[in-house]
């Protein structure tokens, strides 16, 4: 059983050897064109090149800050990471199965502009909502695995998203899998009112019954984590991780000092903040995140 | 606003004031003006039905909001008997804005639950404004666990904003105990009834909320965010909070049309802090019709129940299978 991420072939395409190359044909390209401006040119110099790391300052090469997991090689901040990426990063390669990716949310209330802002979300993340479940291997283990999009919404949780984790969550019991939900979430969907609400109850009634049924739920709260989804399913796992850094709280900063105006200490919220209050078992490095899943798997097989 | 009275009732108690004098004066200058009273008084009542019958979603966020509405602690002295106050988390403390305990219903001993949010100044102070913090929520779980155990039926009373935004509330995992809350009120195999009173304010309010039946008062609210906090996002404007509040469909009327809650409780005219007593006898004859039906199902018929009351919570759209809910 092999766990060690480079030892995965998932990122055969990004080794080294392949960025150089093709960091080699950028620029050789870009002299070539240099003189003529013309639509053209300007199209095959890939957008996203470098990336400023938002920590540090540090300028990244973005192929290497992929292959990095997305996390700053200087200081160690973990930029956020697509559902798809996430995915590809945690289980075995080709090792995935969708569920209920046609799902759609539709405007139960008639919310002011949130038709045109799911339209546009769609169109952004290439995604349907703002999580993507399924099931896999990590490790050679199956697992049902459930991945919050940030881009999507912020995360936020409205019908669709509370339905599919809940469906997740059923199937998992159903088939024995242990759940493993990489959670990324500004909270409650506002736009559908008290029905993202009471996703929060659905979606941990699904987590009750698959603990009576004694299946294991790991959650990993990755930032930020925060509102009606830290308050439901993401801080309910048999073991609760997180993500060096990571927001994670249920009133926001914000809103803790308009009104009670308490002074709050500066790594208030963070996974490490959460740490130190007993609210976690572990904070784990991306890039070990995925070894650790595979020994959790293991013990719980 | 005096005599707790709202804005938009003014142009009634005017009237009514005015009745009252008319009244007096016939009785102080024996004058016969009953022809004229009794005009005003029909035009009262028609007034009254006028206001009172159509309510916008904003007035009736201010009637939930009435300092002078009846709160949780007068519910539980009126609608049951022989309350025994219980306290503590057993962890970390005793939350004054939740309180609960052991009560009869017609002498079926029950355990009851509610966010307390005071009654005066003083009061509220002391107990948050009903706004709890996790020993709150871990104390209502303490008891409901006794419940269970007991095969006591479990009825919780929803008056709160919103979970106590602190420091010390998150130090000590405000997420976690809502949380943990709303996994553990799926699991019991026990009856719940939750009755939303006055302000249902978001995971604060759910922390006790997961019931086999919901029910609402008429002029109640029940929101996944502040009509302020909605406007404050999406306008960046909190004085937008009216235009807020209809957006977010927060009424009774709506969240049965939702199908979120399952009966509105009546309210007397104006509301519930016109007639307390009466308000408290709507609360009590849903209650036990409700309890009535609970109590024919077995335990795990009721964990099911529950299950799919939730499961069946949203609006989506499902195109392979051609359904949508």
């Amino acid at each position: 059983m092999s766990g060690g991420l480079r030892g995965q072939p998932l990122y055969g395409k990004f080794h080294s050897d392949g960025v150089l190359h093709l960091f080699k044909d950028l620029f050789r390209k870009q002299r070539k064109y240099a003189t003529i401006p013309s639509p053209q040119a300007k199209k095959e110099i890939p957008e996203g090149i470098m990336q400023k790391c938002s920590r540090c300052n540090t300028i990244l090469i973005a192929k290497e800050l992929e292959k990095n997991l997305k996390v700053c090689k200087s200081c160690g901040y973990h930029f956020s990471m697509s559902a798809p990426e996430r995915i590809q990063a945690t289980v075995d390669v080709g090792r995935f199965f969708e569920y209920d990716a046609d799902l759609l949310s539709v405007d139960p209330l008639e919310f002011p502009d949130y038709s045109k802002k799911l339209e546009k979300d769609q169109e952004k993340t290439k995604l349907n909502e703002a999580v993507v479940t399924g099931e896999g291997t990590i490790g050679g283990y199956p697992a049902v695995i459930g991945v919050m999009d940030s881009r999507f919404r912020m995360g936020s949780m409205g019908s669709v998203v509370g339905e599919k984790i809940a469906r997740a969550a059923e199937r998992a019991t159903t088939k024995r899998y242990p759940f493993i939900l990489f959670c990324a979430s500004g909270g409650a969907r506002m736009q559908e009112g008290v029905l993202s609400l009471m996703q929060m109850a659905k979606t941990s009634a699904a987590i009750e019954k698959m603990n009576r049924e004694r299946v294991l739920f790991v959650s990993i709260l990755t930032n930020p984590t925060t509102g009606g989804v830290s308050a439901s399913f993401a801080s309910l796992g048999d073991i609760n991780i997180a993500e060096p850094g990571a927001l994670i709280g249920f009133a926001g900063r914000r809103v803790i000092e308009q009104t009670v105006r308490q002074k709050l200490p500066d790594d208030f919220q963070t996974a490490e903040f959460l740490l130190k209050h007993g609210q976690l078992d572990m904070v784990v490095p991306r890039l070990e995140l995925r070894d650790t899943l595979i020994k959790i798997l293991e013990f719980h097989a | 606003m005096t005599n707790g009275y709202l804005p938009f009732e003014k142009p009634l108690i005017e009237l009514r004031d005015k009745i009252v004098e008319l009244k007096k004066f016939t009785k102080d200058q024996s004058i016969d003006l009953s022809e004229e009273i009794e005009t005003l008084e029909k035009k009262a009542e028609k007034l009254e039905k006028e206001i009172y019958g159509n309510l916008t979603t904003w007035q009736k966020v201010q009637i939930a909001r009435q300092t002078s509405r009846p709160t949780t602690l007068f519910y539980i002295r009126s609608i049951f008997t022989d309350f025994m106050e219980m306290h503590g988390d057993r962890l970390f403390g005793d939350d004054p804005a939740i309180i609960g305990g052991i009560a009869k219903l017609d002498g079926r001993p029950v355990t009851v639950i509610g966010h307390e949010r005071g009654t005066d100044t003083k009061n509220k102070i002391a107990r948050h404004f009903g706004l709890p913090h996790p020993e709150g929520y871990r104390k209502a779980l303490r008891l409901m666990q006794q419940a269970n155990k007991f095969g006591r039926p479990i009825i919780t009373f929803i008056d709160t904003q919103g979970a106590y935004p602190g420091l010390e509330a998150e130090e000590r995992g405000q997420s976690e105990a809502i949380a943990r809350n709303l996994r553990e009120m799926a699991g019991f195999s026990v009856p719940i009834i939750c009755v939303v009173t006055g302000e249902g304010g978001s995971g604060g309010a759910l922390g006790i909320g997961v019931g086999n039946r919901l029910l609402m008062l008429e002029h109640a609210y029940y929101s996944v965010i502040s009509p302020e906090g909605a406007a404050a996002i999406l306008w960046r404007d909190a004085n937008q909070a009216q235009q807020a509040a209809e957006a977010l469909k927060i009424t009774s009327n709506d969240l049965k049309t939702l199908g979120v809650i399952d009966e509105i409780v009546p309210e007397p005219k104006g509301g519930a802090h016109r007639d307390q007593n009466q308000q408290a006898a709507y609360i009590k004859k849903a209650i036990v019709k409700h309890l009535n039906s609970l109590l024919k199902l077995t335990p795990d018929e009721l964990v099911e129940d529950r299950y799919q009351k939730y499961a069946q919570i949203g609006k989506y759209l499902e195109p392979a299978s051609k359904g949508s809910r």
